[in-house]
Parts: C-alpha cells; structure tokens; sequence
C-alpha cells in the first residue's frame, strides 16, 4: 500500500514577525502541523529566489516566506522587495512546472501567532492536496559551485 | 555537500530542557540521528544545556574533542543564543562557529504527535548541523553609543526615568505630548493602599525634573521620526504652537484672568470634561512647565481675528511680558540619542460603547477617570463629590471590570481597577457618608498593602455584590427607585438578580493601549503584543527590553500597570539605557553585507535597493561599496545581486543553502 503523503514544507521566516510568531505559537502551545521546517534570515528582503527553487529541488513539496506587515518592516521596506520578487518568482517557478501554489508568502506579525498556525495548516492541507512535487531533479539551481569555495578569512572589524 | 574548508568537527547536544522536550520526542533518537550525519564528531543528550553543567560540558568538548563547530538543539535562538556563544568562546572557538537548532519552540512545544515531532527535531537538527558546517569566525562589530538619553512620555514612568538617568550624570530629553507632565497619575487625588496624597509625591518631582541641569523638558511635542541605530539615534521631534511663548511666559495665570471669556466656558481636557476651562489656560496650578497654552479651537482671534485680545494687554501690562504670539508656527526640534525610553502610557476604556451602562445617557454615570477629578481636591469641585445637581449622593455604586475580562471589549484584566474602585469607595464614603456597593467579578487584590486595603473597606461597610451588572437604568418599578438610577444584577452568591437603587453611578474602565500606540510602535521599530501593547523582548528575562536594540519601555504602554509598577520598571529601564551608553559602545551582530568586488559588475541593482544608503558606487573601479557602519544586515541587497557578488556574514548564500538542504534531509 502507498505511504501516506507527509509533505515536506520549507518556511524561510524574518527575525522579527514571523519567526517570532513562530516563537509566540510554541510559548502559546498551539498545535499544528508538523510538515514545517523553520529556516531563519533576518529579513524577508533576504530570501533570494534561488533559495525557493533550491528547496523544491532538494525536496521541499511547498515553501512559505513569512515577513513582517508592510509598514512594519525592520529594515523599513525590506517586505516590499520580497513582495516584489515573489511575484516575479510566482511566474518562474511556473516555468519549471512548479505549481504556483507551492510557494506562498504571509504577513505575519510577532503577535500573530495564531494566524502562523491557521496559514501553516492551510498551506500544509493545499500541499497535501497537490501532491509531492514531481521532477524536482529537472529544477535547475545555480545554487554555489562547491569547487569555488575557499576558506574564508575572516575580516576583523575594528572599532 | 561539504565545505571545502578547514575539516569541520561538530558537536551537536541535544537538550531534554526538563520534561519540556523530552517528553514530547524521543530525543535519543535524535541524538543517535545527528551521530550519523556528516562532520559530526560528537552528539550528546543533557537535561538543561543553559544550565552550568551543559555550557561545561561544550567547553570541555571542544577541547577534548578538539571540536570546531558547535550546534544546541533546544529552545529559540531569541532565548539562549548568546549564551550557547559564550560557551563556545569560553571553549577557545569563535563563537560564531555556533548554530541553534529550535526544537522547543518550533517543535516540541507546537506538534502533538511525538513520531511527527522526533522526525521534525531531526530534520531541524540536520539543517543545523549542514549550515553549522559553513559558519566562519567572525568579530562582532564595535560601535560608539551616544551618551544621551531620549524619554518618550513624561507621566511617572517617564518622569521617573528622566530623574534617574539625569542624576547618574546622563543628558536627558524628556518629550510629553501635553502641555504639562504628570501623565494620569497628575488626576488622581489620592494612590491606593497607603492613601497618600499624590500631588504631594508628583509634584515634588515634577519641579525637580524642570529645576534638573541634565533634564530638557519638551512638551506639547510628539517624536515623528528615528532614524540611525543603537548608540546613534537622530530623532524628529514635531513641537505643536502653544501660542504662548515659553521663555517669556512666567506662569501668572494674568492672561486666563483678562481672557475676554469673563467666566471657563470649554470642557476642561484635564478634568476630564466635567470640568471647565478658558481658551487661554493652565491645565492645573502645578503644571510643569507652567506655561499658559492657547486652544486655537476655540480662542476668538483665532476664529474671527477680531478679537480685543485683552489676554495680550494683561501679559504686556500685568506681567510686563510679552509672551502671547498667535502666529507661532510648528516646530521641528531634533536630538541625538544613544539610548531611548518609551513611557507613552495607556488610554482609559471608553465606556460609550457599552450603551447598557448609560455613560453620557444618564447624568450622574462617570467613568472613575472623572471621579479622579471630582474627588480631587484641586479639581473642578475642590473635592466634593456632588451629583449634577449639586447635591450630595446618598448611594454609590461601583461596577467593576468595565470593559475588562469582557470578550466583547478587552479580554485582559487591568490589574488596577479592583484597587482603585476600593479606593474611591472610600473616598466617597468618606467625604459623603454615602452608602456605597461594589459589583464585581472577582476581587483582586495582590500587592503589598493591598488584601489589607481590601478588608478595611469590608470593615468600614461597603457593599460587595459579586455578579457582573446588567444594566443601570431610571425605570423604576418600585417607589423606592423612582428618581434614582437602578443597577441591575446578578448576585452569583445568592444566586438571585438584584436592583440597587444608587445616585451615582461609577464605571471602573479598564486600561487600553494609547490611541497612537500604534504610530508610536512604528516610528520606534517595537513589536506589539495582538492587544496592542508594546512587546518586551522577553516576559521574564528581558522585561524592559524591546525586539529594537537601544529601545526600552517602561509603565502602562507595555501593560496595565499601577504606579508602583510603574516607577519599578522605569529605574529598571534606566538601568538598561545607562548600561548601553556607560559602557560607551556595543558589538553588533556582525552580519553586515560584504561585496566580492572581483564578481561585481557594477550594475547598480542594489544601490536602490538599500534603505541606509550604505551602497555606493565606485566610479574608479566600477563596483559598488558598502559602508559597513551604515548595512543594517537585512540582506536585501545580498538576495537581489544578479552576479552573486554580494553576501551576508552569518546568513551566507552556502550557508542558507547548505540548511535548507539539511531542512530537507528526513
């Protein structure tokens, strides 16, 4: 018989809204699904979209950004620069034969804990509808050459 | 993937934080899972990792086992990361060789299904233990911090903060949106328990904060803006025109005297409208800064132009000032800061929305705020509690949590409701005789002082009724209630509805976040709570603290606080500020951005992207540069760089992939 399908799903979250909402729900001890896993940067604005398409490749079935509410920024605009690649994005990974509703993005504050559960349960359940994503090997990342990789010295600042 | 750098060595300890983890995965499953993943040299379970014994354990693992990478799977970064660092420096690493893995917050704590959560752990752990592989030593950034000290807000909480701060040698500027400091605890009359007059504890510091060489009082005026960081703060102050000038005025009242309004004809604002005050006006004789203040609303000149402005000639002949000046205009001050203090306060629960109680529908329901007043003896009444009619009221009744523990309005108890209703009664009960009965939920009263508080109000014959009232209305059905107002109840320990027939009627509201809570909370960068009040960065460990480095809160504006509470976390926050500009600098997060300038093809895409301004252009060699005291580390340049030639410290492009990957292992 088929294994039931647990979907893998990647939340790439801001320091200050949604990873502390994320925070806030554990604190809170609100139950959700167990599909997320929680990586941290400290902006929304960081998440280059290579990071979406290397976590479809590397298995994610869905990814969801997480970021603070416009106008809530911590870097002032970073929000809007992710809400403008990722419709961009929306459009790319179409390309690749990627369902558009694999990858979603939220405003989630760091009080809003309850809405970090809502939205995971319901990304989870939509993933779970779709299915694990196919041909993810086809997905073309230009993720880092390892061979370029050297050690990095560390630059002392000094004050 | 492996890094190929220096041969990495991780230990990876796994934390059963009590039974907080442990009992909600199979954490020596997770131990045995990251022995096997790739660098690990070694991976243990403790108890309690934060404590001594686990920080112990890291150390001497790292030199044992001459480990070069560190990961703890246990709660938030946000909690312990800087200790788990400290620990990994204390071993002889960098501590930036050091990843956290959440597995409390984020699992244990969150999933009821302890296979779904053993295999999360472990799918967080290896992401951990991938990214980890990638860290590099890094120095935190060192920067200078100013050594003055913004207050935003001058009721006690700031007041407060600015005396502390101001007599450890510390420059201060204090901005209060009113005209005066003193905040709410300026209209009370009396503080509960120990009844002491509280003019006479405000006052005193009010003058004290004026007469202060270190202090700077600016009021009337509301902070619009902050830009810069921790340790260098530039703040936008917008100081509205009181019309009056401030250096000539001399407090003489000689303007409200001669003011063409022979008689107060507008609702006072500091009492609360019940009662009156002139266009030109002081809000009360102790007002710090005395200044006279102009309303614009309703001053004559302002409305026609043709007033005779007799106020002018009073301050020219009487005070042989010239201080009125209709045509001030609105100011723009600003200030550098190193360090910043929140005390906006709160904002009394409105209880015309709650039309069963009748508040602006019958004459003789207040709100407590305006009882404050009523029974104040420097208030409109000079302290006698009289209804409308000018009469004494011979019953009282209180109802309690007015707009509190109420799912319809706030859910939140406000903590000092309970103790002011008994300190009202009192009051009441002493100045009128009145009969005096208190509808409440359930009485709380902790604090010292306060139980005993409660018992002598048992003893001195008030009513208690515990049942949350229905409405108060003026149908009266018996003889007894005709011309009275009749609060309808039910009294759950009789278990029987009641109607009491009282002449006054007071609605102990709750306390709510300030109506611009909100404005205030984005111009300072600070996270609320869902209710509205300002987040501390930790409930227990970092109580003053905002998510915004440099930024601290004191008083109500972070909860329903009374005055003890109040001042406690005022000294506490000054305590916080004064550590960070004593000190004279701080380390940073060193997670700036860092250009390649052998990738980088000049293309400008991240000069518009950055909100600092802290890219330019090189025109000589045709790359962008980043100022590294101005990158805030959002990374927003790094994600958008077209030849990967951007990267940031500790969020690293190999490092995020190299999680994501480890994220998605099991």
């Amino acid at each position: 018989m088929e294994e039931k399908f647990n979907p893998k799903i990647i939340g790439i979250f801001c320091n200050w809204c949604t990873y502390l909402a994320a925070d806030l729900a554990g604190i809170s001890r609100m139950q959700y699904a167990a599909n997320l896993r929680i990586s941290r940067v400290m902006c929304s604005g960081r998440v280059h979209p290579e990071f979406v398409l290397w976590a479809f490749k590397k298995g994610a079935d869905g990814v969801l950004l997480g970021g603070c509410h416009p106008g809530d920024c911590h870097y002032i605009e970073g929000n809007y620069k992710a809400l403008r690649r990722y419709i961009l994005l929306k459009k790319v990974i179409g390309q690749f034969g990627i369902d558009e509703r694999r990858l979603r993005l939220e405003w989630i504050s760091g009080s809003e804990a309850d809405k970090l559960r809502r939205v995971t349960n319901e990304f989870t359940e939509t993933i779970k509808s779709l299915g694990p994503l196919p041909n993810r090997d086809d997905i073309e990342v230009d993720a880092f050459d390892e061979s370029e990789l050297k050690i990095v010295e560390p630059e002392y600042v000094t004050s | 993937m492996i890094p190929a750098f220096e041969e990495p060595r991780i230990g990876v300890y796994v934390c059963d934080c009590g039974t907080n983890i442990a009992s909600k995965l199979h954490v020596p499953e997770v131990v045995d899972y990251a022995s096997t993943l790739p660098n690990v040299t070694i991976a243990k379970e403790y108890k309690y990792m934060c404590a001594d014994p686990g920080q112990l354990m890291i150390k001497k693992d790292i030199r044992e086992h001459n480990l070069n990478r560190v990961v703890v799977a246990s709660c938030s970064p946000h909690l312990h990361e800087s200790t788990f660092r400290k620990a990994t420096l204390d071993g002889g690493q960098n501590p930036y060789l050091f990843h956290m893995a959440n597995i409390r917050e984020h699992v244990s704590w969150v999933t009821s299904d302890i296979d779904d959560a053993t295999n999360k752990a472990k799918a967080i752990v290896s992401g951990a233990v991938y990214r980890v592989a990638y860290h590099e030593s890094l120095e935190p950034q060192k920067v200078d911090v100013r050594p003055e000290v913004l207050v935003v807000g001058g009721g006690i909480a700031g007041i407060t903060a600015a005396l502390t701060i101001g007599n450890s040698g510390k420059k201060v500027y204090l901005v209060e949106k009113e005209s005066t400091l003193g905040g709410h605890m300026a209209k009370f009359d009396k503080t509960f328990p120990t009844l002491d007059c509280a003019s006479c504890i405000l006052t005193p510091k009010m003058t004290s904060v004026k007469n202060h060489p270190n202090i700077e009082i600016i009021t009337f005026a509301e902070v619009s803006e902050v830009s810069g960081f921790v340790g260098n703060f530039h703040i936008k102050v917008k100081k509205r025109p009181r019309y009056v000038i401030e250096d000539e005025c001399i407090g003489c009242y000689a303007c409200v005297e001669q003011c063409v309004y022979k008689v107060p004809k507008f609702l006072s604002e500091f009492d609360e409208g019940i009662g009156l005050r002139k266009p030109v006006y002081i809000p009360f004789p102790q007002a710090v800064p005395n200044y006279a203040v102009i309303d614009p609303e309703t001053c004559i000149e302002f409305k026609s132009n043709k007033c005779k402005k007799t106020c002018v000639t009073a301050c020219n002949e009487v005070a042989g000032r010239d201080a009125i000046d209709f045509n001030q205009k609105e100011e723009i001050i600003e200030l550098d800061a190193g360090a910043i203090i929140v005390s906006t306060g709160f904002k009394a629960f409105n209880p015309d929305v709650m039309p069963q109680y009748g508040h602006t529908r019958y004459e003789n329901v207040y709100t407590s705020l305006e009882v404050e007043r009523l029974v104040n003896s420097a208030g409109p009444t000079g302290g006698e509690v009289i209804l409308k009619d000018g009469s004494k009221p011979e019953s009282v009744g209180i109802i309690h949590c007015v707009g509190s523990r109420d799912k319809n309005h706030n859910k939140w108890c406000s903590k000092v409701c309970c103790m002011y209703s008994l300190k009202l009664a009192h009051l009441i009960k002493e100045r009128t005789g009145a009969e005096v009965y208190n509808f409440y939920i359930d009485m709380r009263t902790p604090g010292k002082g306060y139980e005993e508080f409660y018992e002598k109000l048992l003893e001195e014959g008030t009513h208690f009724i515990r049942g949350k009232v229905a409405e108060v209305t003026d149908w009266a059905i018996t003889p007894q209630e005709e011309g009275k107002l009749v609060i309808r109840a039910e009294d759950t320990l009789i278990g029987t509805v009641r109607r009491i027939p009282v002449d006054m009627v007071v609605l102990a509201v709750g306390l709510e976040p300030g109506k611009d809570a909100g404005d205030i909370r984005r111009i300072f960068n600070m996270s609320c709570s869902e209710e509205g009040w300002f987040l501390e960065r930790h409930p227990k460990l970092a109580p003053v603290s905002t998510f915004t480095d440099g930024v601290f809160i004191a008083g109500a504006c972070q909860g329903p606080k009374d005055i003890p509470e109040s001042v406690a976390q005022a000294q506490a926050a000054s305590a916080e500020a004064m550590c960070l500009i004593d000190k004279g600098f701080i380390e940073l997060e060193p997670n700036v951005a860092v250009i390649d300038e052998t990738r980088c093809s000049g293309c400008h895409v991240c000069l518009g992207l950055c909100p600092y301004t802290a890219i330019t252009y090189n025109k000589e060699k045709e790359v962008a540069v980043i100022n590294e005291a101005l990158c805030k580390g959002c990374g927003t340049c790094v994600g958008a760089c077209p030849s990967k030639a951007i990267n940031q410290r500790l969020f690293r492009d190999e490092q995020i992939f190299a999680e994501l990957e480890g994220l998605l292992l099991v």
